[in-house]
């Protein structure tokens, strides 16, 4: 109880991804409607009992669409973040436990994807690789990676230093032994708020990605597409882009909230 | 001057690996472009025919090659549904592209400075309750949603600013708030916090026992020792920044390159693809190059280096 009013950030957050993950597993059970069922008597129907938030310009139920939205958009975005850490701390770890021409090279290779702005990387990919999933979590993992090999990279490179660490060294302990008892449990905690602000990071590119026509394609609901096409609506019909433009801004908010959360208690902890 | 002359010395083998890792994903990620281009029905012949029209036939590294050529000439090939020259393009629509970019950085520092200042002087106080839920606000709301809710309040309802397109200061003035909005949170954020840490700090003691006003003192000291973050904040940014632009773009119907890419992605013109990307990735290096400079001349000690 003492935690929750010196870290809200933590307590909020917590609050706000618990729920979110609730509603992407259980939410299209709460919608009883198809979301990609074309009705077109009910085409921009306002909110009201049956359809809370609308229906949009078929008369898909905007509730359906945005709970099966969710799902969507964050297994993809965890999808991403766990590809992304996976490849990043491989990759890191190499480079810093290498050292020499090897971590020359890896990082070298890093500066050059990272060269590339933003999501810009996402974006020229997903156009080659074509519309779809499987080929939209790839694009924006090739784009994450890099973050990640760089936090293990320098972490390594710090912790190498350290006195235990040294000390297990000396002691006899194998490297394999001192990188699962000591380096690996050192390196968690800055993984961790990193991979929770990736992940609001994530849920924003795949949004944009979607909203540009290069991520997930309709039919199938996702929170960007929804948004591209409620615009020209926005008019007549503001509920269709209100619901998924607030489900972005809250999911991007509950994540920045928890990371912040998690790197203030980590911060106390040390 | 030598670390002005070693910096630049730094961009060339970066620029060679951003035109490479272009290069690669264009030509060498699965999925044929001309297949793309003509459609899967396409007759195996009228294939074959482009591929050769466009030089892809040639052996891959020949390719590559004449691709590195071209570029030191400032030859990006012809686009294929324009009929002209890449670079020619990208050259009338960079302008645009710049303007809007620095326009969304403007607005993110000018709204940034008054609310860091205002939270940061009072922290706790209700203005800084009230500038921080702002920027928690603009840090959250996806360009996606700000830019079309901007565009039905102030161009469709109030008829404030036109609708889309380029054209006078007007017609910046909603793009360049759902750019910058983001950014003047950040900004925002980062000033407060280093005002804060400023405020406890002994030469502020030093200074408000000089007899300075409280607030003069944390204007003139701690703004001062912000400059520096301030730099290395919006040098971050500024990829999110080039990328917004792009989305702004489409928002906005507002001619730049980041349009012409996502048009270009869509006619499956893959030369100015190619075009626009690079456009991106070198303004962007670029741009991370003059942070690092601008550092040198905001903090004297990184010279020293």
């Amino acid at each position: 109880m003492k935690g929750m009013a010196r870290n809200p950030s933590l307590t909020v957050g917590t609050a706000i991804v618990a729920m979110l993950l609730l509603v992407a597993a259980l939410g299209p059970l709460a919608a009883r409607s198809d979301p990609t069922a074309i009705n077109l008597a009910e085409s921009l129907a306002r909110p009201g009992i049956g359809h809370p938030f609308g229906c949009d310009a078929l008369g898909r139920d905007v509730f359906a669409r945005v709970m099966y939205g969710a799902r969507l958009s964050l297994g993809v975005s965890l999808s991403v973040v766990a590809l992304s850490l996976v490849v990043g701390s491989l990759v890191g770890a190499i480079a810093g436990l290498a050292g020499g021409w090897i971590d020359e090279t890896i990082m070298r290779a890093v500066d050059i994807v990272l060269a590339f702005p933003g999501i810009l990387l996402a974006i020229a990919l997903a156009a080659i690789l074509g519309p779809g999933i499987v080929d939209l979590i790839v694009a924006l993992s090739a784009m994450g990676w890099t973050t990640y090999a760089r936090l293990v990279r320098g972490e390594l490179l710090s912790l190498r230093e350290r006195d235990y660490v040294q000390a297990a060294h000396v002691l006899g302990a194998s490297p394999s032994r001192v990188v699962i008892r000591h380096l690996l449990p050192a390196v968690a905690g800055p993984m961790a708020v990193q991979a929770t602000f990736g992940v609001g990071g994530i849920v924003a590119a795949e949004a944009a990605l979607s909203f540009l026509g290069l991520g997930a394609m309709p039919p199938t609901p996702s929170w960007g597409n929804m948004l591209d096409a409620g615009r020209a609506f926005m008019l007549v019909a503001p509920y269709l882009t209100m619901a998924p433009g607030i489900a972005i801004g809250v999911t991007i908010l509950g994540f920045n909230l928890l990371g912040d959360g998690l790197a203030q208690l980590a911060g106390t902890r040390s | 001057m030598r670390y002005l002359l070693r910096r630049l010395g730094t961009l060339v083998p970066v620029a060679i690996g951003v035109a490479t890792l272009t290069f690669a994903m264009i030509h060498l990620v699965p999925g044929d472009p001309v297949v793309a281009m003509l459609g899967e029905t396409a007759a195996p012949a009228d294939v074959a025919g482009l591929r050769h029209q466009l030089g892809l036939d040639r052996p891959i590294g020949e390719q590559y090659v004449d691709f590195l050529a071209g570029l030191m000439r400032g030859n990006l090939g012809e686009s294929i549904s324009y009929h002209r020259p890449v670079a020619g393009l990208i050259a009338e629509r960079f302008p645009a592209t710049l303007e809007l970019t620095i326009a969304g950085l403007v607005v993110g520092v000018l709204v940034a400075f008054p609310l860091g200042i205002v939270s940061g002087a009072n922290p706790g106080g209700p203005a800084d309750l009230g500038a921080m839920g702002f920027a928690i606000l603009g840090i959250s709301i996806p360009h996606i949603y700000l830019g079309p809710l901007l565009m039905i309040v102030f161009s469709l309802d109030l008829r404030w600013f036109p609708l889309t397109g380029r054209g006078g200061l007007a017609h910046l003035v909603l793009p360049a708030v759902t750019l910058g909005t983001a950014l003047a949170a950040v900004i925002a954020r980062m000033l407060r916090q280093s005002l804060v840490v400023v405020r406890e700090s002994d030469y502020m003691r030093t200074a408000r026992s000089k007899g300075r006003g409280a607030m003069a003192a944390l204007l003139i000291h701690g703004l001062r020792n912000a400059m520096t973050s301030v730099v290395t904040l919006v040098g971050l940014q500024a990829g999110a920044l080039l990328t917004g632009a792009l989305i702004t773009e489409m928002i906005f119907s507002w001619p730049g390159i980041g349009r012409l890419l996502i048009g270009a992605i869509g006619a499956r013109d893959y030369p100015l693809v190619e075009g626009c990307v690079l456009t991106f990735a070198f303004t962007y290096v670029v741009v991370n190059m003059a942070t690092d400079l601008l550092y040198g001349i905001v903090d004297p000690r990184v010279r020293l280096e």
